[in-house]
């Protein structure tokens, strides 16, 4: 084309609403009105800050699920992994506080985001060198990190030194200009995530792996490495919510995380990633992660609905999204 | 349909009045057996269980009828691709049919399948069935049709009695002007020193392997029947499959090892047949697919460059001629020829020295065909050189200043000069005498 003809393109088709991108937030809205209707003191402060912070965890994991399901992968280890980091975690402090006191806590995050990376490493090369389907490799490991951490706590429960706990607990619950530390830390995770996602050769590499690895074969990529280093994003981004989750609790138990790999994945497939792979939505996973924990809490606080039932209504929901997408997008 | 007016809301529809469409693209499951796939959502049962042994007969009983010699119990992804578009014919055959229609049956086909599949498709005319013959390669539609209908830009141009139309005429009428001449015209013969030297290439843990050099200014064509193993010497060569080489020159310096990336920065690129399978990323937009391959080249921080990005698109829409309605198209909304053009300009971004185009006009009209055989032209006489893989014999012969021809995943004949004839490329890559290379080289 002459490039006069090329000025007088349109940049785009009109402004066409990418109804896709915008269902997890419009989504939101609307059980957040549902939630202000049901129960007046559903927008008080308090609980709006309450229910956001509670959601940083699956939202933190859910930005490196992000990358791996977008690189056409899964990981089903993220809870078991989670508790296993939790337990390194607080073995690492306890046995550092005698000599350290309260330095004892930033070295062992330091030692939570190098395992919980290496987790994620071990993941990805069994998954890229072994040629093994990421679905069967994490479920492996995640009954490896499981039962790691059943013996690590001999089925009873790890506990941070005591006097850890006082210099720890703000991390938690302490905030800052009235925005909690575990919002504040969701932010910067999820902005780091949505540059290398968006403004990196990497996150271009990692969408094309995705929709189509033959082709990022054929043009020179990398994919084994694009998808591990998914991996590896993942094992960090688990690794920082183990971080913020000790001083909530002070504790691993066998039990820790369980049935979080759910949550995530739901989180991350209701904000709009496609479970196959190449559409990447990290804002649309953080959606994701919001909408989960407001519905539970909209149920708490309604008393219509007993809130033993929020697992199934969480899992209406992510079949119903599935459906809305195949609504709107066969046009 | 005879006489009365119908309109169908799906194929299922269109199927039970008798017509059925036989796609382009081999649509059929791999890993069931021709008969499963024959059978595929009308099986034939008996009591609760599938009869497979009345499907069986009755799956032999069609592939007799297309002249297929597969097996009703062969895995399909076992077969080669020629009797797997056989096969998806006898699939439309399996009910009686009074309409089928063929879009581009022999896309995929080599010539002496192409022939066999013309005998087919002349046998069902004799049967009675009517049969809507879609296809760009004019050598076909003459050797076939009754009547020629030309569509262009999606509007119809006309129809004709065959007789009236030579292929010429009818490429006129495709491309609604004279044709001027498709291919350009041959360069000198060039004695510079190869820009890319292969030695004792073995693919496929030695299955298939070769030598050759190409020479700037020179367009070498390789040639040879479909299976003959010339895409998956280049797939080798590229690293695209388990390969080991001798030697890799590229411009004077050897390379390490067959990697694409390696060879991309030494200077060769490589251009997929497979546009929508391996070249393009088709829920992507321009921009996307077209830095994909050279992004390390043309930016080395980490961090993507939007505005060379987007200058890149506009520089490749006006170079390469991309038609578009908008620059935010995905890839997958564009035509083959625009696509192929696309990806042209994508392996053009390293700007390369050398660059192997594995058949670059396959399923693309007349009007973007000649443009890439000009893009070809032009980047040859700017001293780069070209390797062709082509099935077209035309297209082979009218580009090619040299043709490799290779046979059973061997080169076994090269031909210069007047020797590159259709006829000679043919007669090497079908005969299987041991002195064919004597004699194409005398």
């Amino acid at each position: 084309m002459s490039s006069a003809e090329i000025a007088t393109l349109p940049e785009s088709e009109g402004f066409r609403i990418r109804w896709g991108e915008l269902a997890p937030f419009i989504a939101l809205g609307v059980i957040i009105l549902l939630g202000t209707m049901i129960n007046s003191n559903f927008m008080s402060a308090n609980n709006i800050l309450n229910v956001i912070t509670r959601s940083a965890f699956i939202a933190i994991i859910g930005v490196g699920a992000t990358f791996v399901i977008a690189t056409g992968g899964l990981d089903l280890s993220i809870g078991s992994m989670l508790a296993f980091v939790v337990g390194i975690m607080i073995m690492a402090m306890n046995a550092l506080a005698p000599s350290l006191g309260p330095w004892a806590i930033p070295i062992g995050a330091l030692v939570a985001l190098v395992v919980g990376s290496l987790c994620g490493l071990m993941n990805g090369l069994i998954v890229t060198l072994g040629r093994i389907e990421p679905f069967i490799v994490t479920l492996g490991t995640m009954g490896i990190f499981r039962a790691l951490i059943t013996y690590m706590t001999d089925c009873g429960s790890l506990s941070i030194d005591r006097s850890l706990r006082t210099a720890y607990r703000p991390v938690y619950f302490g905030d800052f200009l009235g925005v909690p530390y575990p919002v504040i830390i969701t932010l910067v995770i999820a902005l780091l995530g949505a540059f290398i996602l968006y403004r990196t050769k990497y996150g271009r590499r990692v969408t094309a792996v995705g929709s189509n690895s033959d082709v990022a074969r054929f043009s020179g990529v990398h994919v084994g490495r694009v998808r591990t280093m998914a991996f590896v994003i993942q094992g960090f981004c688990v690794a920082v919510a183990a971080i913020c989750y000790v001083p909530r609790l002070g504790a691993a138990t066998p039990t820790t995380g369980q049935l979080w790999e759910l949550q995530v994945i739901t989180a991350v497939v209701i904000g709009g990633t496609l479970l196959r792979g190449g559409k990447a939505h990290i804002w649309g996973t953080v959606a994701g992660a919001l909408i989960l924990e407001v519905i539970a809490n909209v149920m708490v606080l309604s008393d219509m609905v007993s809130e033993y039932l929020v697992a199934a209504v969480q899992g209406a929901i992510i079949i119903i999204a599935m459906l809305a997408h195949r609504f709107t997008s066969s046009r | 349909m005879s006489g009365a007016p119908v309109v169908f809301s799906d194929a299922v529809q269109a199927e039970d009045a008798g017509i059925v469409l036989v796609h382009q693209e081999i649509l059929l499951a791999p890993d069931l057996t021709v008969a499963q796939n024959l059978f595929l959502g009308r099986e034939l049962s008996r009591f609760l269980a599938v009869d497979d042994k009345r499907m069986n007969r009755r799956t032999a009983e069609v592939l007799a009828r297309v002249g297929s010699t597969a097996r009703p119990w062969t895995v399909v992804g076992a077969l080669p691709l020629a009797q797997r578009q056989l096969v998806q014919i006898a699939r439309a055959l399996l009910d009686d049919r009074k309409v089928i229609i063929l879009d581009e049956p022999t896309a995929m086909l080599a010539n002496d399948e192409v022939d066999a599949l013309l005998d087919i498709v002349r046998s069902l005319r004799a049967q009675g069935v009517a049969v809507l013959y879609i296809s760009h390669r004019l050598e076909e539609v003459e050797a076939l049709a009754d009547r020629v209908t030309v569509l262009r830009d999606g509007k119809m141009i006309g129809t004709w009695a065959a007789e009236t139309l030579d292929q010429r005429q009818m490429a006129e009428l495709m491309v609604g002007r004279e044709l001027s001449m498709l291919y350009p015209p041959k360069r000198d013969p060039t004695t510079a020193a190869p820009v890319l030297v292969v030695e004792d290439l073995l693919v496929d843990h030695g299955k298939i392997a070769g030598s050759f050099s190409v020479r700037p200014g020179e367009v070498l064509g390789i040639g040879g029947m479909i299976g003959a193993g010339r895409t998956e010497l280049i797939e080798g060569l590229m690293g695209l499959r388990p390969s080991q080489a001798g030697a890799i020159r590229v411009g004077g310096t050897a390379a390490t090892k067959p990697d694409v990336k390696a060879l991309m920065a030494a200077g060769l690129v490589y251009l997929t047949e497979d546009r929508k399978g391996k070249g393009l990323l088709l829920n992507e937009g321009l921009g996307p697919n077209l830095i994909l391959q050279a992004m390390d080249m043309i930016n080395p921080r980490l961090r993507l460059d939007r505005q060379k990005e987007a200058a890149a698109v506009k520089t490749a829409v006006q170079e390469y001629d991309i038609r578009v309605r908008t620059l935010s198209i995905e890839a997958g909304q564009l035509s083959g020829g625009n696509q192929q053009k696309l990806l042209l300009a994508k392996v053009m971004q390293a700007d390369p020295s050398v660059v192997i185009i594995d058949e670059p006009t396959r399923g693309i009209d007349i009007g973007n065909k000649s443009q890439i055989y000009r893009f070809i032209d032009d980047l040859v006489r700017a001293g780069k050189a070209c390797v062709v893989i082509s099935s077209e014999l035309p297209e082979l012969v009218g580009l090619s200043d040299r043709v490799l021809v290779m046979r059973g995943g061997r080169f076994v004949a090269e031909l210069t000069g007047d020797d590159i004839t259709e006829q000679n490329v043919v007669y090497a890559a079908a005969s299987s005498g041991k002195d064919t290379e004597g004699r194409i080289r005398a």
